[in-house]
């Protein structure tokens, strides 16, 4: 005798939401995306870059931006992965990206971590000292001057820079190039190979 | 019978000249075959070409019996199914360019399943990489998402030690593919080094034991549990853990379900016993698992092919979830006791936290009724035509209770794997995750090689075995004792299933107007043919297959209106599992 057909089986009476995760079915639950600095210590070994890019791309998170460069051991390499995602997909950012071989140790840094990035301002040369007067109130500076542009460089935060950028916008902005995060935790701590020998 | 004294077979017994292989090293290439004797490798699955011949003549001296494939695509499908039979790395080897990119199929099968696997590519010399040379390829940014792990061996003293990692890694861990590139001026260039035994590098994550806090909570969600459930997956095989998932289960009186992987991790014949669960898994373990309240998950990746949608998967569980990759732990299900470490001494662990068994006896009363009243079924009529579950459920009456079934992908493998009755780890050998089709006839060489005591039988359908049939060459030249058994219904059999519930029944590109007659063909091929129509011959047919000592295929012509049912449409609710065509129009 075969069972109940599909709409006459018992049901039960809990659901999830698209993450697998279970939720109150009256109330529907979602993460909101958010911006999260992932900090990587890997081997500075060829494909490293390759393999992490890939990696973000193949999974499809949402890379806002991702530097790389050597630190004080030369046989590794840092890479600063800033990245927009619900909490779910920060968490398996991370843990993906500990997985790849080439990769020491992944931390997640506080939102309180110093953040740098760099931005070169390349605008029209007729005005070089309104120009440089602007570069100064973000603490910056022109670093190049010829008669048709200037030049400038600002550091700072990711908000410094969309300010700064905003306020040479009176000028002729004839091209413009960002580092993308660099960022480091305050304090004392640190993360570095010692980690990883002390882990094994 | 027609004559076939005329085919060099290769003696079975035979042992090869070389038994002592390499002793010592001279150049990369001996050191890479050096490498992998020191760890165990004992076969080769592999394709000549220029860039590897190098390490072919090394292999000349090797202990490592090779075993020439058709075309490198059945060579890491047969290496694949060496790993799945024998849980050490299956070794498979190719040249540059088209030799790696032939591999590539193979290796992403790997991949999805987690079967260990080591690949060697020949690789143009380093003088050359970058110039588009002839057969070059970037293989190892091709492979890059396919791998745990590849190398580019860059020096000569270094290459041996590169496949000793490549080969750890494989083995180790989660298992799975890894691959090295070897460039020829690399593999032919002088060394006196000796390869480094194989071990992981520091960063590789080989969790053991879970946390004895995290394991303490599940226990006591599990021992308080009215509806639980154990769903055993491929991990399950991959960590040795059937034994002791078994015990668990027994101990503890709770019901089983499995993946498609981990079919046979729990004998299909026990009480506790639901079957498979998924798109075309059991009624009962579809119940089961939508209407369980703690759900113990072992080694599963929870794929959409078993979870369907996750809004409606096991939706009132508590998740415990034993795994030993971090990154499956809430990728797909929230896992509310992650467990992470190897899922035998996991299940150690969790074993010793119980105290008592749940008090499930009303719930394991529900899931007999659930058996009862969704048994697999089909219709057998008198005579014509014939069924392809009568001939899956024939041939596992007569086969050795311990035989390892391979199959190729697409309706054939679910009758194979719903039909046959699965009792023991590492006797199902399929390609589970990346859905190969072609993967049937070299996964059943890799098997018996990989198990030669062992019945290999492989289910395989017309189309599947359409796209690697050049591979019987291999197993009638190794004469290997397979029985192949085309389930034949001149179609893309699940592609039709689908176009007729998904897509009114537009039949595009699904129906072949012609198929080759398969059992003439395997004669050309050397081994012995059988046709079969009549249901009434189908036990006589396959014993006379299984006692054919060498390859046999059986061209089973069987009804091309049966489909696969159960089944949970993708993304569906496992919960309204359509019994029928009838099912279907309503959920």
């Amino acid at each position: 005798m075969p069972g109940p057909a599909p709409d006459e089986r018992m049901r039960p009476i809990g659901r999830r939401n698209t993450q697998g995760i279970r939720i109150d079915p009256e109330a529907e639950a979602t993460h909101e995306p958010r911006m999260a600095v992932l900090s990587a210590l890997v081997k500075h070994e060829p494909g490293v870059l390759s393999e992490v890019s890939s990696l973000f791309s193949r999974r499809q998170f949402n890379i806002e931006s991702l530097t790389v460069g050597p630190t004080a051991d030369e046989t590794t390499a840092r890479m600063t992965i800033v990245i927009e995602e619900p909490e779910p997909g920060v968490q398996q950012a991370k843990k993906q990206l500990r997985k790849l071989i080439p990769v020491i140790e992944v931390e997640e840094l506080e939102s309180a971590a110093m953040r740098r990035e760099l931005a070169l301002i390349k605008v029209a040369g007729d005005k070089p000292d309104d120009v440089q007067a602007v570069a100064q109130m973000y603490g910056g500076d022109a670093v190049d001057a010829s008669k048709d542009a200037v030049t400038v460089e600002i550091t700072g935060s990711k908000q410094k820079i969309d300010a700064a950028i905003e306020a040479f916008e009176q000028f002729d902005v004839l091209e413009i190039v960002r580092t993308g995060a660099a960022a480091l935790e305050r304090g004392s701590k640190t993360m570095d190979s010692a980690t990883m020998e002390s882990d094994n | 019978m027609s004559e076939r004294a005329s085919i060099p077979k290769r003696d079975p017994e035979e042992v090869p000249e070389r038994e002592n292989g390499i002793e010592e090293v001279t150049t990369g290439s001996q050191s890479v075959i050096a490498a992998l004797e020191q760890a165990g490798v004992e076969h080769a699955f592999g394709v000549q070409g220029g860039a590897i011949m190098p390490v072919y003549d090394a292999l000349y001296d090797s202990s490592i019996s090779h075993i020439t494939m058709a075309h490198e695509q059945g060579a890491a499908h047969a290496a694949d199914a060496y790993g799945i039979v024998t849980g050490e790395p299956g070794l498979a080897m190719a040249t540059s360019g088209p030799g790696a990119t032939n591999l590539v199929t193979g290796i992403a099968d790997a991949a999805m399943d987690s079967d260990p696997l080591i690949a060697l590519t020949g690789q143009v010399a380093t003088d050359f990489v970058g110039n588009d040379a002839f057969q070059e390829t970037d293989t190892t940014g091709i492979t890059m998402p396919i791998t745990k792990q590849n190398y580019f061996a860059d020096h000569s003293d270094t290459v041996g030690d590169d496949v000793s990692e490549a080969f750890a890694l494989a083995e180790k861990g989660r298992q799975g593919p890894t691959l090295v590139d070897l460039p020829k001026d690399i593999t032919k260039g002088e060394t006196d080094q000796w390869p480094n035994p194989p071990k992981t590098p520091e960063t590789h994550d080989e969790p053991v034991e879970a946390d004895e806090s995290a394991v303490e909570a599940a226990a006591t969600a599990l021992k308080e549990a009215d509806r639980p459930l154990i769903l055993s997956g491929g991990g399950v095989v991959k960590s040795e853990a059937s034994d002791d998932l078994r015990s668990f289960a027994r101990e503890y009186e709770i019901p089983v379900i499995t993946t498609m992987p981990g079919l046979g991790t729990f004998p299909e014949t026990d009480d506790l016993s639901l079957g498979m669960a998924g798109m075309h898994g059991t009624g009962a373990a579809n119940m089961a698992v939508t209407n369980c309240d703690v759900l113990l998950g072992v080694g599963t990746r929870f794929d959409d092919r078993l979870t369907g949608g996750v809004e409606s998967f096991a939706p009132d569980a508590d998740v415990i979830h034993v795994e030993i990759d971090p990154a499956e732990i809430s990728k797909n299900i929230e896992a509310d006791h992650p467990l992470i470490g190897d899922a035998e001494r996991v299940l150690e662990q969790l074993d010793d936290a119980m105290t008592r068994a749940p008090e499930a006896d009303e719930w394991r009363e529900q899931c007999q009724t659930w058996t009862e009243e969704y048994p697999l079924t089909y219709e057998m009529p008198e005579d014509e035509p014939l069924k392809p579950q009568y001939v899956v459920e024939k041939f596992d009456e007569l086969a050795d209770d311990d035989a390892i079934v391979t199959t190729g992908v697409g309706q054939h493998q679910m009758w194979a794997a719903q039909f046959w009755t699965y009792e023991y780890p590492r006797t199902w050998v399929s390609s589970n995750g990346l859905g190969t089709m072609g993967y049937g006839v070299p996964s059943a060489i890799g098997a018996k090689i990989g198990a030669p005591d062992k019945e290999v039988v492989t289910f395989d359908g017309d189309g599947s075995f359409l796209m690697t049939m050049q591979e019987l060459s291999v197993a009638v030249r190794e004469n290997l004792d397979v029985t192949y058994v085309i389930l034949n219904n001149e179609a893309i059999g699940m592609v039709r299933q689908w176009q007729d519930g998904f897509y009114e029944g537009r039949r595009m590109a699904s129906e072949y107007p012609w198929v080759p007659e398969f059992d003439k063909l395997a004669e050309a091929f050397g081994a012995r043919g059988f046709r079969l129509e009549e249901p009434e011959d189908v036990e006589e047919t396959i014993q006379a297959a299984r006692e054919y000592d060498g390859p046999a295929v059986i061209d089973a012509i069987i009804d091309p209106a049966e489909n696969v049912f159960p089944m949970v449409p993708s993304g569906g609710d496992n919960g309204l599992f359509a019994l029928n065509e009838q099912h279907l129009e309503m959920i």
